[in-house]
């Protein structure tokens, strides 16, 4: 749809009196229900999002990919010669090979649910950005799906980093590697929209640090990454099938060195489902915050 | 939808709007009309309900009660659509810091969903309208004051909208820089876009409204062109009485007692309508009645 016409033949002048000034807005009568529909998840309402986060992102990028290139070669380093030099097979894997394809997880679920906590409240609370997104023709549920949508875009991206780290230090590429993207992005897109949630829930940031020692320290640690699940007492790898970080782990490993499909098509489903409920609970959290 | 081949005749239509949260009634049975190609001025002391109506017309913040049509379209339901064809200036800056003037206002040229082949001409003219051209690589960091709110003006007329919304546009700005602003605003008015401008400086209200609502405690007291509700509730002349605060009462006490309308300043108290009257007055200044008068005896609150 044309919005703009050509400002020649303007009356208007500036302060000065001299130079022309543009018309500052249209003002003939026109059919609105001709050029915009009302809908739902609407195409241009989320690329307008996307776009917003990603010219932000052309002035933040280095720092970002600096700390997302460096955090998992530290890992790496501090796991898996670390430990290493103590265990060196996992389940008939090298433990570098074991724990480079398992901090793939770690990458995702850093690079989505700490910016979509904190950057949501920053947004919303400091910055009041969605103050001027809700104003434009988007809504919520537009809203946190493109934002949700962008940073799985990242934690997609960033989440390769460990593995080509680890392909320095030893790792094969595998052909099954090329679904690690799409896997780290559904993942990502879940924890960006439990990121998202927690933002829309919680009234102060320093509250938080309560969802950090409670959720994410907890679910980091006993996912798989860094020890196999199986050495745990039985309540706790029951428990490891309810962390959706669990099954993104499973996932990547075998993506790298081989399907088992019955399994991997449940893990599939597991973090499909956590992406969903998750999303809808984000748009929900959302809501009550932005709209009273 | 309403059939929408012309312009409807009010760009803003409020009946019997009430707002509550919880047990605090933020607005209480409004009334507000802003006519097609108009500017209204919203005006009330702070907390009066101006920032929560001004959220309602972009359905940020949705009424109790009543009912809400902007453009021709039905609020909450069809509020998307109406936000497409109106612009918003917030009163709290929400620029991104970060990026420069063009990109912010290229980022609201997709948001507000200009077509790939007119955002080019739509970002120019808004820096034109900003007087930013030549600061276009600048990043918002970078900026005055007055310019950020020039940016943030022209980030709300980049899709050309119809209808305007500005909450507080002048508000904690130099004089030079408001009467900046207020040549802009005028300029928009003059070209016929239809504003709503909540403020609570009279003189903005003076100068750039067509008319003017005045609210107190979440409702309309008064309601009509500056000049009409100035004579109705002032009249034309006020006598200005300074002294002490004991000579103050004993003026008002007379005051009363002839039936007199007056209101409290600082220092002094100031006897309206008094017009016409001389011999029974105390010696005091004349001067011409004006809306600072009117605000202050229908809110209530003194203005320092």
């Amino acid at each position: 749809m044309s919005r703009v016409t050509s400002t020649a033949g303007s009356s208007l002048r500036g302060p000065e009196g001299e130079t022309p000034r543009p018309e500052l807005a249209r003002t003939e009568g026109r059919n609105p229900s001709s050029g915009a529909r009302i809908g739902r998840l609407e195409g241009s309402a989320i690329r307008g999002v996307l776009v917003r986060e990603f010219t932000n992102f052309t002035s933040y990028w280095r720092s970002t990919t600096f700390s997302s290139t460096i955090d998992p070669t530290i890992y790496l380093l501090a796991f898996g010669f670390g430990f290493g030099t103590l265990v060196s097979q996992v389940n008939g894997l090298d433990y570098v090979d074991f724990v480079g394809t398992g901090v793939v997880a770690t990458a995702v679920l850093f690079s989505s649910v700490f910016p979509s906590m904190f950057g949501t409240f920053v947004k919303y609370s400091f910055q009041h950005t969605y103050d001027a997104i809700l104003a434009a023709p988007v809504d919520t549920e537009e809203l946190v799906t493109a934002e949700a949508l962008w940073m799985a875009l990242r934690a997609g991206t960033y989440g390769c980093v460990p593995l080509l780290v680890a392909m320095v230090f030893g790792l094969q590429p595998s052909l099954g590697m090329l679904l690690v993207p799409p896997i780290a992005f559904i993942s990502g897109f879940g924890w960006s929209c439990f990121g998202i949630m927690i933002a829309g829930l919680l009234k102060s940031i320093d509250n938080f640090n309560y969802v950090t020692s409670t959720v994410i320290t907890p679910t980091f640690l006993v996912a798989g990454t860094f020890f196999p699940l199986s050495g745990l007492p039985e309540w706790a790898q029951i428990a490891g099938n309810f962390n959706p970080l669990h099954h993104t782990v499973e996932l990547v490993r075998h993506a790298a060195f081989g399907w088992d499909v019955g399994a991997d098509l449940l893990h599939l489903g597991a973090l499909v489902l956590f992406a969903i409920v998750m999303w809808r609970l984000a748009i929900r959290a959302m809501e009550r915050k932005l709209i009273t | 939808m309403t059939s929408l081949t012309q312009m409807p005749d009010l760009a803003i239509s409020l009946r019997g709007i009430v707002k509550h949260y919880g047990t605090i009634v933020a607005v209480d049975g409004l009334d507000l009309d802003v006519p097609s190609g108009t500017c209204v001025g919203l005006l009330g002391p702070n907390g009066a309900g101006k920032s929560t109506t001004m959220k309602m017309l972009t359905a940020q913040v949705i009424a109790n009660e009543g009912e809400i049509e902007v453009l021709g379209f039905t609020l909450p339901a069809q509020s998307k659509v109406a936000r497409a064809e109106m612009g918003v200036v917030p009163q709290l800056d929400n620029l991104d810091t970060t990026l420069t003037v063009e990109q912010n206002l290229r980022v609201f040229a997709h948001l507000y969903r200009i077509g790939r082949d007119d955002r080019h001409a739509a970002v120019e003219r808004a820096l034109e309208i900003a007087h930013l051209t030549d600061r276009r690589t600048a990043k918002v960091d970078e900026l005055s004051g007055g310019m950020r709110r020039r940016l943030l003006i022209a980030r709300a007329l980049v899709h050309r909208p119809r209808l305007l919304l500005l909450d507080e546009p002048t508000v904690g700005l130099d004089p030079q820089i408001r009467q900046e602003l207020w040549a802009l605003i005028d300029a928009l008015r003059t070209e016929g876009t239809s504003i709503l401008m909540s403020t609570h400086y009279i003189e903005e209200a003076q100068r750039l409204a067509d008319t003017v609502t005045i609210m107190s405690n979440g409702k309309a007291v008064a309601s009509g062109k500056p000049s009409e509700l100035v004579l109705k509730h002032a009249g034309t002349e006020v006598l200005e009485v300074y002294g002490p605060p004991a000579r103050l009462a004993e003026v008002e006490a007379d005051a009363v007692a002839a039936g007199i309308r007056k209101r409290r300043t600082g220092t002094s108290i100031a006897l309206m309508g008094i017009e016409g009257r001389n011999g029974d007055l105390p010696e005091g200044v004349r001067r011409p009645s004006n809306l600072e008068d009117v605000f202050v005896m229908l809110t209530g609150e003194e203005i320092g």
